[in-house]
């Protein structure tokens, strides 16, 4: 089993991103979306965890990532993907589990 | 009427949620009223002041450009906190460059963000007579 976990919450202000990485398996995707692509910029809190977890693929939206002016501080190791891209994760995967 | 120090708070992201836009309607209104205003921005706040904000592809408006505006209504007290930029791997630089025009030095242009620890913001807000959290 596959599982696509999404995450909408910025990880500085709730616990849903380190919630999502506790109870993720290794072969799973982690998918930045909303306030969740916070997460996926460097040099914070954040990154040293997605840096850190063993066997997930981390993905975000790109255009949530645009709308928040922050494509220039991308993590490194973290594949940017458009709305097609969600859907085709979507698709890949088993099951799809969406922190909320 | 009295003038009296207003200052607005804004500790949540942009787009994400309401409150960043409500926030900047909020202090633009307040503005008209010739009061002492200053923002301020913590925690996912510093958010708000990113450049290069391009919402085109999640059909919201941009509301970004309008921060550049405040300096045209006299709001060129932007206290943005050193602690929250740092915990989010940010610095001066990733944000807007915010200039006001001083009409006292012949419109000499000066930097409206004033970069304070939390120590420091904690005084500003204690000279505070009304204070507005979004």
């Amino acid at each position: 089993m596959t599982m696509l976990h999404t995450v909408n919450k910025s990880p500085f202000e709730s616990n849903t991103f380190d919630t999502c990485l506790g109870l993720a398996k290794s072969g799973s995707t982690v998918l930045l979306i909303e306030d969740g692509v916070y997460a996926a910029t460097s040099g914070n809190a954040a990154s040293d965890k997605i840096a850190n977890a063993n066997g997930i693929s981390f993905c975000v939206l790109g255009p949530d990532l645009q709308a928040r002016g922050l494509e220039s501080k991308l993590a490194d190791g973290i594949k940017v993907v458009d709305y097609e891209g969600f859907v085709n994760l979507v698709a890949e995967h088993d099951t799809v589990q969406s922190w909320l | 009427m009295a003038i009296k120090k207003f200052m607005y708070i804004n500790r949540k992201a942009p787009y994400g949620t309401i409150y960043a836009l409500e926030s900047l309607e909020v202090v633009l209104v307040g503005a008209a009223f010739d009061q002492d205003v200053s923002l301020a921005f913590i925690g996912d706040g510093v958010y708000e002041l990113t450049k290069g904000q391009d919402t085109k592809a999640i059909g919201q408006k941009n509301f970004s450009p309008v921060y550049s505006a405040l300096g045209d209504y006299d709001v060129n007290k932007i206290y943005v906190e050193k602690e929250s930029l740092e915990e989010r791997g940010l610095t001066l630089d990733d944000l807007q460059h915010l200039v006001w025009e001083d009409e006292d030095e012949d419109y000499a242009e000066k930097d409206s963000i004033r970069l304070v620890s939390r120590a420091e913001l904690a005084d500003v807000l204690d000279e505070q007579d009304i204070v507005l959290s979004f």
